[in-house]
């Protein structure tokens, strides 16, 4: 059945007595669904950190220089951050890599992207305990005050660092699981899933790799507004 | 029930995004490496973000190829927050000319 486009299409859509997200796997609407009531999550965080900072009397921390790492004699300010923000969008293309191979097919290929894609957001998160580490044992910095400025400084970032990088470990956590049943041959056989019963499909490599690339799409705004601000 | 379909497009489109994203995410550390102030900075921060994020809910989320049923349910509803963000600067400006008033009270 030929199904209208534009604004006639989202009316159709929305009062079809079926369903109305059309031609996509249910898991995957329920995935942006999910991923709509974590933007708001971070959007509160973000706005909370706006908040404080605006309001503060006391100056705000210079994230660029706190975040510098002394290389070959000099301090290069950020750098740290901005390793960190190539390694995951290099996890990124990975992703979009075995989403395409597994659309193929290609169950080795996929299996070896989404492993690449793992390996990726490990790194983060290893970058991530190195800078935290650096900051609570060498700076001194805590949750209600540091050295540098507006005690509100480490509230925020413990805060808003802490939950991405909770998202990328359990990231990476769901995509070895995946990758182990790309590997055995799940999607290949359409056998069925250990809670649900119903049949493993490729498709659920991409409902993955929405999630992947909106613990990316986070770091964006992270990376724009509390380092680089 | 419609017949669902995965989103296959060719490999090409995907790592010239990547590409794209790479040169982005250089050009805004770029700004704080070669430390821009004021107005210049803040607008080349937000404008390599908004590049970097629509990059990457367009292509590799596949918004751009779904229907509009599903992109406006998704995409509608965090723009509401820009409504949430003008209360709390009003908000934020308040607290902190009261904190003005407080602090230069007390010494």
């Amino acid at each position: 059945m030929a199904q209208p486009d534009g604004l006639q299409g989202i009316v159709a859509d929305w009062s079809s007595d079926q369903r109305a997200f059309k031609n996509i796997p249910w898991g995957k609407a329920m995935m942006w669904i999910f991923l709509l009531s974590d933007t708001f999550i971070f959007s509160c965080f973000l706005l909370s950190y706006m908040t404080v900072r605006m309001s503060t009397t006391v100056p705000w921390p210079d994230s660029s220089a706190i975040f510098a790492l002394h290389i070959g004699g000099q301090d290069v300010p950020l750098i740290l951050i901005a390793i960190m923000t190539f390694v995951l969008i290099s996890s990124s293309g990975t992703m979009v890599l075995a989403v395409n191979y597994g659309y193929r097919q290609s169950r080795k290929w996929c299996a070896f992207w989404l492993l690449m894609t793992a390996v990726g957001g490990a790194m983060f998160v290893g970058m991530q305990v190195f800078e935290w580490t650096k900051l609570i044992v060498e700076e001194g910095v805590r949750p209600w005050g540091n050295p540098f400025g507006a005690a509100q400084f480490g509230s925020t970032f413990f805060m808003i660092t802490g939950f991405h990088g909770t998202h990328v470990s359990i990231g990476v956590i769901f995509l070895i699981i995946i990758a182990r049943k790309v590997w055995r041959g799940d999607f290949d056989h359409a056998r069925p899933g250990f809670f649900t019963s119903r049949k493993s499909n490729y498709e659920a490599i991409e409902i993955m790799g929405l999630y992947w690339h909106f613990v990316d799409l986070v770091w964006v705004f992270i990376f724009a507004f509390f380092y680089l601000w | 029930m419609a017949q669902a379909e995965g989103q296959q497009h060719p490999i090409g489109v995907y790592l010239q995004i990547w590409g794209l994203l790479f040169v982005l995410s250089a050009a805004s550390y770029a700004v704080d490496y070669f430390g821009l102030e004021g107005y210049l900075r803040w607008s080349l921060i937000l404008l390599f973000m908004m590049l970097k994020a629509g990059l990457i809910v367009a292509v590799f989320m596949h918004m751009a190829w779904e229907r509009l049923a599903l992109v406006y349910a998704i995409l509608l509803p965090p723009a509401l927050v820009m409504v949430f963000v003008a209360l709390m600067t009003f908000e934020s400006d308040y607290t902190f000319l009261t904190r003005g008033i407080f602090f230069s009270a007390g010494s």
